[in-house]
């Protein structure tokens, strides 16, 4: 009787932890005392609610007739409707597979957790897609041609595909040209500031008046002054960028222990060491706040310099996009834009991780 | 018959001098800080002492009268206000590998392994490529060989002292000097590495300046025992110990010792 109690009572406990912590199975081999009891199969309903919001969003799609719009049709919504559908059919076998007890045992275990956490934003995203269909191509609340249903980014990539590919090109190009030399530029007076007391002396009065100027303002004069639009964006992407990781590599730079210079000087560091073996690495987590903050403003000179003069990039296909009323491709360049723009964060995030390991631990990320 | 010979300014200790070691010769030195409102702090008072080569000198005192001051003065840190120190008839004017420091706090680099830690000295007088031997003999001297790629949060504080220590030793110095370096070591650790620094003196045969709250830390280790008074410090007495090393720790002479220091630093009543 106690002994058939303890089975039962494991039994729950094993289906109710949390997914991640089943990839991390306690060190203890006390969970192979729990193995004879695997329940046969352990659904995952959250991967099942996800998979009904596609299949939802299929049908949705497919079985509801769009509203007469001012013209012939939607493009693309029969295709959108067949690919949410594919991807419901895949995520339910995938649901499927995860809910295998034997999968949380094997290499398998940290996909399959990862595969688990993501389901809620699968239901998510699902459901967001299915309103925003329903709200425009279907009962058209939100009219063309300021509004387009998701089926129609489909028809902006397919239609104009290489216009898109060749803005999107160019504003990478222009805008890591700039941050490059921006952070260049910006880490080197960052570092001449924080460690020699005449930089400091004529450097830092000159960023502390020019700096909380906003690069914007300075555009006409930049493209009076510089021999191309290109150029002159370049520049102000740089000072954009320039200008927070100068500030915050000084700040980095100045806070630096002194016992960490004591330390090395007593070894027998020179100055070349003190400041690239000491200062530099000490000032690092600084250096990063303001390559985020220098990047984020980056974004914000690019477009309005595509904007106003340069004639080639996403800001200039915004423009373009408006000057024809076609807001779908200006969705679609939107698209494109945040995806462009929140990678380069997240890649900085992976630089910043890798570089700065040293500091999980110590502060809380 | 007691070995043991208690004066008050005793000739620099005889021990058989190495070219491995320094002879420091603090010479009147007065220092003192300028606080914020102006007024000049008196720290150190017209101290004079000699370290003979290899020898092994402790320095006990109240906390605050100046020894970790003494300690920077000699390290090159910081110039004297008044009065001069030399080693080996040279002024020190700056810091030198010869003279390596294991300060009070670890100052371990956080963003270095304690591999890259110890490391330090010799990458910092550019001779890491033919030392990397000695790094890892320092690590497995402090017992740290397992530790070599953790980084210095994931140190317990005793382990973390020990890799300053060895951050130090590595440097293979002619004058060791140590600011209370085992003060944050559990009890055990404390007496295995109070030994294991006899022994590394002994071995390499460097000069120590060694400062420490613990007497009887400084009556096990050292061949000459200054004492100190509250800031401004003067120097109050010197003790020689005669004692043959290894030294044992309930060697009555030490027991002796003991109450003697102990007096001088006023504090035999409570004892
Ligand atoms: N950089 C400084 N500026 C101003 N005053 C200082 C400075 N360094 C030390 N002092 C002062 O000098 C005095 C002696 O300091 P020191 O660190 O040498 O003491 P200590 O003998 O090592 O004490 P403890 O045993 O507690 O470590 C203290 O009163 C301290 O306030
Ligand atoms: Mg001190």
């Amino acid at each position: 009787m106690s002994s058939s109690a303890s089975v039962v009572k494991s039994v729950p406990a094993f289906d109710r932890s949390p997914p991640v912590e089943s990839a991390h199975p306690p060190a203890a081999p006390a969970p192979q005392a729990a193995a004879g009891v695997h329940p046969a199969f352990s659904p995952h309903w959250q991967g099942l609610l996800a998979t009904l919001a596609w299949v939802a969003l299929a049908a949705v799609t497919l079985a509801w007739p769009n509203a007469p719009a001012g013209f012939e049709d939607w493009a693309y919504t029969t295709e959108f409707g067949i690919a949410t559908a594919v991807f419901a059919a895949a995520w339910a076998l995938l649901t499927l597979a995860a809910s295998v007890p034997a999968a949380h045992d094997t290499f398998l275990a940290r996909p399959v957790a990862a595969f688990r956490h993501t389901a809620p934003w699968i239901v998510a995203t699902g459901l967001i897609f299915a309103a925003w269909e329903i709200l425009t191509a279907k009962t058209g609340r939100l009219p063309p041609p300021f509004f387009a249903p998701p089926s129609s980014m489909i028809d902006v990539y397919v239609s104009d595909y290489a216009r898109l590919a060749d803005s999107t090109f160019n504003s990478v190009r222009l805008l890591l040209e700039g941050v490059a030399w921006g952070t260049f530029i910006g880490f080197s007076i960052g570092v001449a500031i924080g460690w020699s007391r005449a930089m400091n002396y004529w450097i830092h009065p000159i960023l502390r008046f020019l700096g909380p100027l906003p690069p914007t303002a300075l555009l006409p004069i930049a493209f009076f002054f510089f021999p191309s639009s290109h150029a002159a964006s370049v520049f102000l992407i740089a000072l954009a960028t320039g200008f927070p990781v100068a500030i915050l590599t000084w700040s980095g730079i100045a806070s630096v222990n002194k016992a960490y210079y004591d330390v090395a000087r007593t070894m027998g560091a020179s100055d070349w060491f003190l400041i690239f073996r000491v200062a530099i690495p000490a000032a690092l987590p600084q250096v990063f706040v303001g390559l985020f903050m220098g990047l984020g403003s980056s974004f914000v000179v690019l477009i309005v310099a595509e904007m106003m003069g340069v004639k080639s990039g996403l800001g200039w296909y915004l423009t373009w996009a408006q000057g024809y009323a076609s807001y779908t491709n200006m969705y679609g360049a939107l698209i494109v834009m945040t995806v462009i723009f929140s990678s380069l964060i997240s890649l900085l995030f992976a630089v910043r991780d890798r570089v700065l390991v040293w500091q999980k631990g110590i502060v809380k990320w | 018959m007691v070995a043991a010979a208690l004066r008050t300014v005793p000739p620099p200790h005889s021990v058989p001098a190495t070219n491995h070691a320094s002879h420091i010769h603090i010479e009147h030195v007065s220092h003192g800080f300028e606080s914020p409102a102006g007024e000049f702090l008196p720290v150190l008072e017209d101290v004079s002492l000699e370290i003979a080569p290899g020898e092994f000198v402790a320095l006990l005192g109240p906390s605050g009268c100046g020894k970790s001051t003494l300690l920077r003065l000699v390290a090159g840190l910081e110039p004297a206000t008044q009065g001069t120190i030399t080693q080996d008839g040279t002024t020190i004017t700056r810091p030198d590998p010869s003279r390596i420091v294991a300060f009070q706090d670890p100052t371990l680099f956080p963003w270095r392994t304690v591999w890259d830690n110890v490391a330090l000295g010799p990458q910092a007088q550019g001779r890491l490529k033919a030392n990397k031997a000695s790094v890892e003999a320092a690590l497995c001297k402090v017992g740290l060989e397992g530790f070599a790629k953790s980084y210095p949060h994931q140190l317990s504080g005793g382990m973390a002292q020990r890799a300053a220590l060895a951050r130090a030793l590595v440097n293979d110095p002619k004058v060791l000097i140590l600011d209370e370096p085992l003060g944050k070591l559990d009890s055990l650790t404390r007496l295995e590495m109070q030994s294991e620094l006899v022994s590394l003196w002994r071995k390499n045969g460097f000069s120590v300046l060694l400062v420490t709250h613990d007497v009887e830390e400084a009556l096990f280790l050292a061949q000459r025992v200054v004492i100190f008074s509250p800031r401004p410090a003067k120097i109050v007495g010197e003790l020689s110990i005669e004692r043959p090393y290894p030294r044992h720790r309930d060697d009555p002479t030490l027991t002796a010792l003991r109450r003697e220091v102990l007096d001088r630093l006023g504090l035999g009543k409570s004892w």
